[in-house]
């Protein structure tokens, strides 16, 4: 398995289960459906980032920090676009980014160069 | 009369020893040890400017059968050219009629001496390493039948080199010709050796506690996988310090570890691993937290491994969902 589809495996299950998590709080149960499907899409946008980026460079605490930007960058737009919420989308939305870039650079498969 | 003291009679002795390097370019440094057949000794290459390690025959053990036998273990040495089996620079005969061979002086300790204080995986990494020219020789044909810590050094650089291969057989060339280890050993005259081995007149050759029950018993067909028991009676010293048996049972042993051992202690040849590269995989396997062939876990075992294997990953994961629970707890407040 190469690092991009680590990264957007572990990106898009983690971010079903931070949407499914919204089931917990009753004023937004009726959009569960919505915000799942959202929740997922942002999972596998995170992932394929990350894993390009460690496709590209093999360093574990810059994954980590470029995982945890991503992850925040991306929470960030979703709260902004709620007007709310930032901590409680932000918080987990980071951790999904570190956790996917701490993923993808111990796991999967490094990109093999290609012969001339 | 005067008593000469022990350490005069030794140099005497020694100096008497000495092979007459008269019209070569090597010249005697000191005396080393003893080795399979004869004694080895510090030289220097005066041409090359260079140290290296003269093995000759004793002057009392040189008879025509023993010099083809040194002359066969310099053969079978310059065949094995690999990083982890010494090199051979030259062989011939000298002035005195006494057959030698040059080979690469090897500064360092032996594997009993550089495995003090060394990490569990550090050794095994080291096995690793001891195995790749023994796979290599068998690759070849050749079974060494004299594998111990004693035979392996260590460089100054960390290179590890097997060495003494005057046991050294040609597994094809044996099994084709159908004779035994007993029949095919030198006799005891010219097989003084720096350890205890079994030696004797139509006997066999090797170290208890690293020699197969096979070679120990002088069965023929003795193969490849004679050296796998001793490449796990290596690893058995490796973990314990002892040769097997030799004390009772250690429990800090890993499991897998154990069962690593005994498949290649295996009584039986068959049972054993095929090959030294077989083994090292288990033990790579082992390294590097994923299931060994030779150890079946338990669930319980498994999920430990596995969960050893991909800690941080665990404890990432399980900090998110702890943290989500607790969100979902001060929402429902």
């Amino acid at each position: 398995m190469n690092k991009i589809l680590v990264g957007l495996l572990l990106g898009a299950v983690l971010g079903a289960i931070d949407g499914m998590t919204a089931w917990f709080t009753p004023a937004v149960r009726s959009q569960l459906a919505g915000i799942v499907v959202g929740s997922t899409f942002k999972g596998l946008v995170a992932g394929v980032l990350i894993g390009v980026f460690a496709r590209k460079v093999n360093c574990l605490a810059m994954g980590i920090l470029f995982g945890l930007g991503v992850g925040l960058l991306l929470a960030f737009f979703v709260a902004h676009m709620q007007h709310g919420y930032y901590f409680e989308i932000m918080l987990p939305g980071g951790m999904v980014g570190l956790i996917v870039g701490y993923a993808t650079q111990k796991y999967g498969r490094p990109v093999t160069p290609q012969r001339a | 009369m005067m008593r000469l003291s022990d350490r005069v009679v030794e140099k005497l002795r020694a100096d008497m020893q000495a092979p007459d390097l008269a019209g070569t370019r090597y010249r005697i440094v000191r005396y080393l040890a003893r080795g399979g057949m004869g004694s080895v000794w510090l030289a220097e290459d005066t041409v090359l400017d260079r140290r290296i390690a003269l093995k000759a025959l004793d002057p009392v053990a040189s008879t025509d059968d023993l010099a083809e036998r040194l002359l066969q273990e310099a053969r079978i040495l310059a065949g094995l050219e690999h990083p982890g089996i010494v090199p051979v620079h030259d062989a011939g005969t000298l002035a005195d009629g006494r057959v030698f061979y040059c080979m690469k002086y090897v500064e360092g300790q032996t594997l009993a001496g550089h495995i003090v204080n060394m990490s569990l995986p550090d050794k095994l990494r080291l096995l690793e390493r001891i195995a790749e020219p023994l796979d290599f020789a068998h690759s070849r044909g050749f079974i060494h039948r004299d594998l111990k810590p004693e035979n392996i050094m260590i460089g100054a650089f960390g290179e590890v080199l097997v060495m003494d291969w005057g046991l050294a057989k040609s597994g094809v060339a044996r099994a084709a010709s159908g004779l035994s280890a007993a029949e095919n050993a030198p006799d005891a005259s010219g097989s003084a050796r720096s350890s205890t081995p079994v030696t004797g007149q139509g006997s066999v050759l090797g170290t208890p506690g690293y020699m197969s029950p096979e070679q120990a018993s002088g069965a023929i067909g003795v193969d490849h996988r004679s050296d796998i028991f001793s490449l796990g009676a290596i690893l058995w010293f490796m973990l314990t310090g002892s040769v097997r048996g030799e004390r009772p049972a250690v429990d800090s042993i890993p499991r897998p570890l154990r069962a690593i051992c005994d498949k290649a202690m295996a009584f039986d040849p068959g049972a054993r691993y095929p090959s030294a590269r077989e083994m090292t995989r288990d033990i790579a396997h082992y390294l590097h937290g994923e299931p060994v062939a030779a150890y079946p876990e338990s669930l319980i075992e498994r999920a430990g491994r596995l969960y050893r294997r991909h800690n941080t990953a665990v404890v990432l994961v399980v900090a998110y969902l702890l943290m989500r629970l607790l969100f979902i707890l001060l929402t429902r407040r």
